[in-house]
């Protein structure tokens, strides 16, 4: 079997692992809607009191809610994927069963995560971004060519937000109690992504640093290219760079990791 | 210390003795069993300190958006940063303070699925009273204290008319909101027996309805206010009240004493959410494994 069969194959178990749960992506879907109606009429106020804030008039505001309450899961900007799995198979020592494997281990994961990013995308995205176009005045592109270029955004913000969590991941070789980590990868991705606000809403410089950080390709980069703010290509080539910084960090970090399993006797 | 975070053979016993004794026994195994909780998380003392901060931090990120939309603007609303704070002060402090006292009831759908509730059934104590103590946190009155400091920055700031009635109905706001909240948490861990893997609608209600809360119910549309105030009454946690002190117009043309109802409101909740609990309870059917 080929290698990238292998990877095919891995990422299909990982969608149909997380497609198994249907009433949990019901009760997400359910969720994430109303999130999604508390953050609108707070977007409305605001944007009824600063027309054009951030560049967006209010269709675009709107437009932006729905985007990141259906992207929210598939980028799991605060964490929640396979990261969680992979720490706890690193404490309990079952990581080593996952080296023996005739697999790269990043490669591996990665994977599984984009099988698990296909799934959340299609199951729990769809439903809070068509329920938000019914019953708000949306700014959908006309062109189909801005829908693809915007999938295109989506995948590399699918890399990038893997790379982040794995490097999460990884911390647990060192750190035996991950809990730290994660709730600062979450605090980071949450306010960084532009969950709580656009991150062209946020004020001098530290809007320019949120704009540079990584974070900003998971929703931001994503929605702006839909939105026809961004230019696509700049976009890619900002997620890209980003997508191979973090995937070489992480690999760098894990053969430092695998080494001290074989120290420590697995 | 120690003594008094001994569980003895005592709880059941004393149920059949004194009148009410079902809620006394409740209580009871309640204190036992946070305080076994504590005593385990004070093991680490720094870990514990990290993770209050760290909840502090994380849920003081809402305020943080509040901030950065004032950074912007001067009003939403109708309301002020201040007014705004007071209403996020109070919604953040009684979810805060429910979701300690009763926030593990939301792993019950874990405990119908993996058969660990039936641990529970067997103890002689409420099982009610074994889930809400279940992994106590204290780390999360890092929430509490977060929207208890912003509370009190707005009543600071905020050029309030006082009146005794003012005075008086703000304990009563407080402990009123956190009850409302302790019924949505019991309802939604009762809603959990019968959709056992949907534990994640009940956080639309828990984390959506006081996110919700932290702003000027003026933002919202009529139908949202509506369903907010007569269906699943979270208006009167904060909103009611606040504007009654803050001496501001009522949402849906409400005649003022309504801001005085949230006891009430409070009182009917908790009663019809501990029937929902009965009637789940007594629907539950062990996994069998």
């Amino acid at each position: 079997m080929g290698a990238g069969r292998l990877y095919v194959a891995v990422a299909a178990g990982g969608f149909r692992r997380y497609a198994t749960y249907r009433a949990a992506t019901v009760a997400g879907v359910f969720t994430n809607t109303a999130f999604g109606l508390i953050l609108v009429y707070t977007y409305m106020a605001l944007w009824d009191e600063r027309p054009h804030l951030g560049g967006y008039d209010l269709p675009q505001a709107i437009t932006y809610v729905w985007i990141g309450q259906s992207l929210f899961k598939t980028l799991a900007n605060g964490g929640g994927g396979v990261e969680t799995e992979l720490m706890e198979r690193i404490r309990t020592g079952d990581v080593a069963v996952d080296l023996y494997r005739p697999a790269d281990l990043q490669l591996w994961w990665l994977a599984t995560d984009l099988g698990r990013a296909g799934f959340e995308f299609l199951g729990r995205g769809v439903v809070p971004f068509v329920f938000g176009a019914l019953f708000f005045d949306m700014a959908l592109p006309a062109d189909v060519t801005t829908w693809l270029a915007f999938l295109v955004s989506v995948a590399l913000a699918m890399l990038v937000s893997f790379a982040i969590r794995y490097l999460v991941a990884l911390s647990a070789f060192w750190l035996m109690d991950g809990t730290g980590v994660i709730q600062m990868a979450w605090l980071l991705g949450w306010f960084c992504s532009g969950m709580l606000l656009p991150l062209n809403v946020f004020p001098g410089a530290l809007g320019e640093v949120v704009r540079a950080l990584p974070w900003s390709s998971l929703l931001q980069a994503p929605a702006d290219v839909f939105l026809g703010q961004a230019d696509p290509l700049g976009t890619y080539a900002f997620q890209a760079v980003w997508a191979v910084v973090l995937l070489a960090a992480g690999r760098m970090v894990q053969s430092a990791a695998t080494r001290r399993v074989v120290v420590q006797g697995g | 210390m120690a003594e008094s975070c001994r569980l003895d053979a005592g709880v059941h016993r004393r149920a059949e003795e004194v009148p009410g004794g079902r809620v006394r026994e409740g209580v009871r195994a309640y204190f036992l069993i946070a305080c076994m909780w504590i005593r385990s998380t004070m093991a680490y003392r720094t870990s514990f300190a990290l993770m209050t901060l760290t909840n502090f931090a994380t849920t003081a990120l809402d305020f943080v958006a509040i901030l950065l939309m004032f950074s912007r603007v001067d009003a939403l609303g109708g309301y002020s940063l201040q007014q705004v704070a007071f209403l996020y002060g109070v919604s953040s402090t009684t979810f805060g303070l429910a979701d300690m006292v009763i926030g593990s009831m939301e792993r019950l759908g874990r405990r119908v699925r993996d058969g660990t509730l039936d641990t529970l059934l067997v103890r002689p104590a409420p099982v009610l009273a074994q889930m809400a103590a279940d992994q106590f946190a204290l780390r999360r009155l890092g929430r509490t204290s977060q929207g208890a400091l912003v509370l009190g920055w707005a009543l600071l700031r905020l050029d309030i008319d006082w009146t005794p009635l003012k005075v008086l109905l703000m304990p009563v706001m407080l402990v009123s909101g956190c009850a409302i909240f302790c019924a949505v948490f019991i309802a939604g861990a009762a809603f959990q027996f019968v959709a056992q893997d949907a534990a994640e609608v009940q956080n639309a209600f828990t984390y959506g309805g006081t996110t919700l809360l932290q702003y000027p119910p003026t933002v919202f549309a009529t139908e949202l206010l509506r369903g907010v105030t007569y269906v699943l009454p979270l208006a009167f946690v904060n909103w009611l009240p606040a504007t009654y002190v803050l001496g501001l117009p009522y949402p849906l043309g409400l005649p003022e004493w309504a801001a005085f109802l949230s006891p009430l409101v409070a009182a009917v909740c908790v009663g019809l959410a501990g029937l929902a609990w009965r009637a789940g309870l007594r629907s539950y059917r062990s996994t069998g494994s």
